[in-house]
């Protein structure tokens, strides 16, 4: 029982660490720029793609993850530059519209370029099976995952709150004209910081792909996870962010786990485990509407 | 462009779609419906080449008659796959459908076809549905009821003395009949059934589940994509050593095994554990559909071989009177050619009854991993639901 | 705003589009084309949904991202009561729409409290919500949905032929689009576009704004559902697909393309996007990126979409 709670927690902080990787890069375009980009979730379906397919011909892991970032941060900053800089002052709707129709371009140009079907990522050999800690199993790559999402998240905070181009950054988050207004090269900074968050989403993809398949439409799904992440952690908030997902992936993950069983206790198996999960995934956004109506700011709201 | 201008540009539009499309009487037409993208494409790819490797031997035609194949992805989304059936029916009126290779596209889609009078060859989707209370003059399985495979299983599992198993199938039609299946011979304990979403690709909550529960086997019905990460997420979780696993023919096909074999086949030495992988099959393998020299001939696309096989032998039979249904019912119900598999006979709800046999995942003589078959599981095997089936 | 309002230009333009409209059937069977009768009520269809959607952006002003959730709504409800054996239309058609209308109530209750980018966020939860649960309930379908296996009855109207089927939804789409027209020009019109415009000086001026919102939220809503219950009767299937958030996305799309806030916009903008898929499809299987093009040429040039273009859309203010 132990070890059951123990791996499903460690599953939830593993999908939720991932989701952070993805709702860090979101929080900080939704936060500083006041930007709606759903094209958020294709930066990370093209750097899974990337990733696999330079790793396949490099046979490296570790070469396809850091060409695959560096790849994408410049297509993000190419992004930023040609198209996403003239929808910050445009309101909503046409900023989702426009990154609704990257994502038509998105799926559509990595479909002719790597085809309709699911492109294989293996993880390197060493890490495809389990590490055994006192008699307690669990995968290995999982284990890494969990590693590089907790670098992650302590060099963002280093970063954020620790340098000059960290206060520039939270600056722009809680007050963008006054931050203009002081002299600091604004537009540079969002060109950085979407970059930032493209190798990020990259990152997530390429770390991802072994796990679960590089697949046009990947980014769907998940995408709206990063978004409810960073409504509930508040917008531009890093330390939101970081919440959030976690919040968000034990949530999913235990209610995945534990509700079936619970449910089992009065229902048949199959109506159960059908229920469960997606009773788990409603209390996600249940979590969202709820937090939406009571601090409609988010937990920690990032402007004052 | 005022609306008035926009509504003639569509009629020209439409005027100009017609004369592409002129019917060509003395042709065969076969709408071939199948899920080509996704996690689940693998199956719906080899379908299709099978089917079209049939007919490009048959020099492009089936029955003697010039065959026109229409090939389009149904995404693995219901509502489109009846969308293009609606228009393979309604615009291009093809002859014949196939190629489903999901249960709940092939429900979805079904009745439209039935009522409009139209054969459906199916080539993989076998719902229990058509085999029972549902089952139609207008539906023909060349493969097999979604349960025969899964009872080989079972019983295999049975024999070999397994007395604790936990079943893992996605929840739609097909994952439902496998469950059944396999246990309408396994009569031990089963522990667990896990239902899990089509389509799911991380299976880090079940397979803490099936730890907690300490099975000494595991049935998985999970095809294409969602097996293989299946079966690579099982091996890393550290849960070969002492479980086995078992899965039917098209989960351990030559791509599974592509994917993750040699893992597998590490996990099979005395070494590391004990664990084989089994799967029961029909019959011997598809010699002339190597897509791939590396890579032994695959299972699947017999299927879709098959499918055209049938279709060419009826038309061939009706010497190309499709219109006179109730001929070609009867010529296909004869069925005029000789499975690729091993050879079958059509019930009387039009599915086959045939031989199951056991194969085991190993190495062959140039040590390339691949499927080796063990013994005969079933002889004659029909489906469990054609008493149910009304249709003489 | 509107067709019917001013110009004599564009009452002829009506006529002429409504008159090809109930020839189109008659041409079709004529030229042995049956299937594009079928399709033509699918496009109808699809242009009254997204004339529900732009009631609800463009005339009111409410980015909903959730507008699925109602156009779903529609469709299981008839599926559902089918199901339970109910086939009348007159029946199950207006319990659609009541269902849709309920839910929009309850959906729009809670969200028009928030704001801008939270007012997104929150309908897109909300029709999440939505869909996981009907993917969940196995009794009905889940994630296979539920089949409609034969159309609603409508008194002596056989709807099982697609050209009658066809009628009934073309005089439904006219009915709408007449009655969306008159409300634009009635009082409760004018106010909520003035709310659209200024919310805050409204306020001021007294009027209830959250309950103007909300009425104009619940009819979008409700429309969207008359939608739901009629493109299950086309298609025979509701699919939690119908509820998913990409088809809130598409619906969007279909009213920026046409024009955000005319009342025209919604069905210009089905017809062109459906055309697009049924045409281009056959030239190249990636006509998607065309599309995109379009849709990101749209949004930063033409923000006022087709409509715009040709000056019948929304003046503004």
């Amino acid at each position: 029982m132990t070890q059951l709670i123990l791996e499903q927690a460690l599953n939830g902080l593993q999908f939720g660490l991932m989701l952070f990787l993805l709702a860090a890069g979101l929080t900080l375009v939704f936060g500083i720029m006041d930007m709606i980009n759903l094209a958020h979730g294709s930066l990370y379906m093209v750097g899974a793609y990337l990733a696999a397919a330079v790793t396949q011909a490099s046979g490296s892991f570790m070469v396809g993850i850091g060409t695959a970032m560096l790849a994408t941060a410049l297509l993000g900053a190419l992004l930023e530059v040609s198209l996403l800089r003239r929808l910050y002052a445009r309101d909503h709707l046409a900023q989702v519209l426009a990154t609704f129709a990257l994502i038509l371009i998105a799926n559509e140009v990595v479909r002719m370029i790597w085809g309709a079907q699911p492109m294989l990522l293996n993880a390197p050999d060493a890490l495809s099976g389990p590490v055994s800690i006192g008699g307690f199993f669990y995968p290995a790559y999982r284990l890494l995952l969990i590693g590089v999402g907790v670098l992650v998240a302590g060099l963002l905070y280093l970063l954020v709150s620790h340098t000059r181009l960290g206060m520039w950054v939270r600056a722009g988050a809680s007050n963008r004209e006054m931050t203009e207004a002081l002299g600091v090269n604004v537009r540079l900074l969002f060109t950085a910081v979407f970059a930032v968050g493209a190798a990020l989403c990259a990152l997530a993809g390429a770390m991802l792909g072994p796990l679960l398949a590089v697949q046009v439409g990947m980014g769907e799904s998940i995408l709206i996870l990063a978004f409810v992440v960073i409504v509930i952690g508040g917008i531009g908030s890093i330390r939101g962010a970081l919440v959030g997902s976690l919040l968000v992936g034990l949530v999913d993950t235990l209610g995945r786990a534990a509700l079936p069983s619970l449910l089992r206790e009065v229902l048949s198996p199959e109506v159960a485990s059908s229920l469960g999960p997606a009773l788990a995934s409603i209390l996600i956004y249940v979590l969202m509407a709820a937090i939406l109506f009571w601090r409609p700011e988010g937990l920690f709201p990032a402007r004052g | 462009m005022r609306p008035t201008k926009c509504l003639f540009a569509l009629a020209t539009l439409l005027l100009l779609g017609t004369s592409v499309h002129a019917a060509e009487a003395t042709s065969v037409k076969v709408g071939f419906l199948s899920t080509l993208s996704g996690p689940g494409a693998g199956l719906g790819i080899d379908i299709r080449d099978g089917f079209n490797l049939a007919v490009k031997q048959l020099n492009g035609k089936l029955g003697g008659l010039p065959a026109e194949v229409i090939v389009v992805d149904d995404q693995q989304k219901p509502e489109v796959a009846q969308q293009i059936a609606e228009k393979f029916l309604k615009k291009d009126k093809v002859d014949f459908m196939t190629g489903i290779v999901f249960s709940n596209i092939m429900l979805a889609v079904g009745q439209p076809v039935f009522d409009n009078k139209t054969f459906y060859i199916s080539a993989n989707a076998g719902p229990s549905q058509y085999a029972g209370e549902q089952c139609n003059p207008y539906f023909f399985n060349v493969a097999w009821q979604n349960d025969n495979l899964h009872e080989a299983v079972g019983k295999y599992v049975m024999d070999k003395g397994f007395k604790n198993v936990v079943l893992v199938a996605p929840n739609y039609p097909g994952g439902k009949d496998a469950m059944v299946g396999f246990k309408r011979f396994y009569k031990g304990k089963v522990s667990e059934e896990i239902y899990t979403k089509l389509g799911q690709l991380d299976y880090a909550a079940e397979l803490a589940q099936i730890r907690s529960l300490k099975p000494d086997a595991v049935f998985f019905f999970l095809p294409g994509g969602m097996g293989i990460n299946f079966v690579k997420q099982f091996v890393a979780a550290g849960l070969s050593s002492d479980t086995q696993l078992f899965a039917p023919g098209f989960s351990a096909d030559e791509d599974v095994i592509k994917a993750v074999g040699r893992r597998c086949s590490a996990c099979s030495t005395p070494r590391t554990g004990r664990t084989t992988w089994r799967t029961p099959r029909t019959g011997a393998s598809l010699p002339t559909s190597r897509r791939n020299t590396d890579v032994c001939p695959h299972f699947t696309p017999s299927q879709g071989f098959d499918a055209a096989l049938l279709i060419d032998g009826a038309v061939r039979d009706v010497k190309g009177r499709l219109d006179d249904k109730e001929a070609l019912r009867k010529a296909l119900e004869a069925k005029h050619f000789k499975s690729v598999r091993g050879d079958f006979k059509f019930n009387s709800n039009h599915y086959p009854v045939q031989n199951y046999y056991l194969r085991v995942i190993g190495r062959d003589a140039q040590g390339r991993v691949t499927n080796k078959t063990m013994g005969t599981v079933f002889t004659n095997h029909a489906d469990a639901y054609v008493a149910q089936c009304k249709m003489k | 705003m509107g067709l019917y309002a001013s110009s004599p230009r564009r009452r002829v333009a009506a006529a002429i589009t409504l008159l090809a409209l109930l020839a189109l059937p008659w041409l079709m069977q004529t030229l042995d084309q049956g299937f594009y009768v079928s399709f033509a009520s699918r496009v109808l269809i699809f242009a009254l949904a997204a004339t529900s959607l732009n009631l609800v952006i463009g005339f009111g002003g409410m980015i909903s991202f959730g507008h699925a959730a109602f156009f779903g709504a529609g469709a299981y409800t008839v599926a559902i009561l089918a199901e339970g054996g109910v086939h009348s239309a007159a029946l199950a058609w207006p319990l659609a729409l009541a269902v849709a209308a309920l839910l929009a109530l309850l959906i729009g209750a809670i969200s028009l409290r928030t704001r801008g980018v939270y007012f997104i966020m929150i309908t897109l939860a909300f029709a999440q919500m939505v869909f996981y649960l009907i993917v969940s309930l196995k009794s009905w379908g889940g994630d296979d949905g539920l089949l409609l296996l034969r159309r609603s009855t409508f008194g002596s109207l056989d709807l099982k032929d697609d050209t009658t089927f066809y009628f009934v939804v073309l005089a439904t789409l006219a009915l709408v689009l007449l009655a969306l027209d008159r409300l634009a020009h009635s009082r409760f019109g004018r106010v909520i576009q003035s709310i659209r415009e200024n919310e805050t000086r409204m306020e001021a001026l007294g009027y209830p704004v959250f309950s103007y919102k909300l009425v104009c939220f619940v009819i979008g809503g409700a429309l969207a559902g008359l939608a739901g219950a009629l493109l299950v009767n086309q298609s025979g299937l509701a699919s939690p697909n119908l509820l998913h958030w990409m088809q809130s996305g598409t619906l969007m799309v279909m009213i920026v393309i046409g024009g955000v806030g005319s009342v025209f916009g919604g069905v210009v903008g089905a017809v062109l996007l459906l055309l697009c898929e049924e045409f281009f499809v056959e030239i190249s299987p990636h006509w998607q990126i065309g599309l995109g093009l379009v849709l990101l040429a749209v949004v930063l040039w033409a923000p006022l979409g087709i409509a715009g273009l040709f000056g019948w859309g929304r003046s503004r203010e």
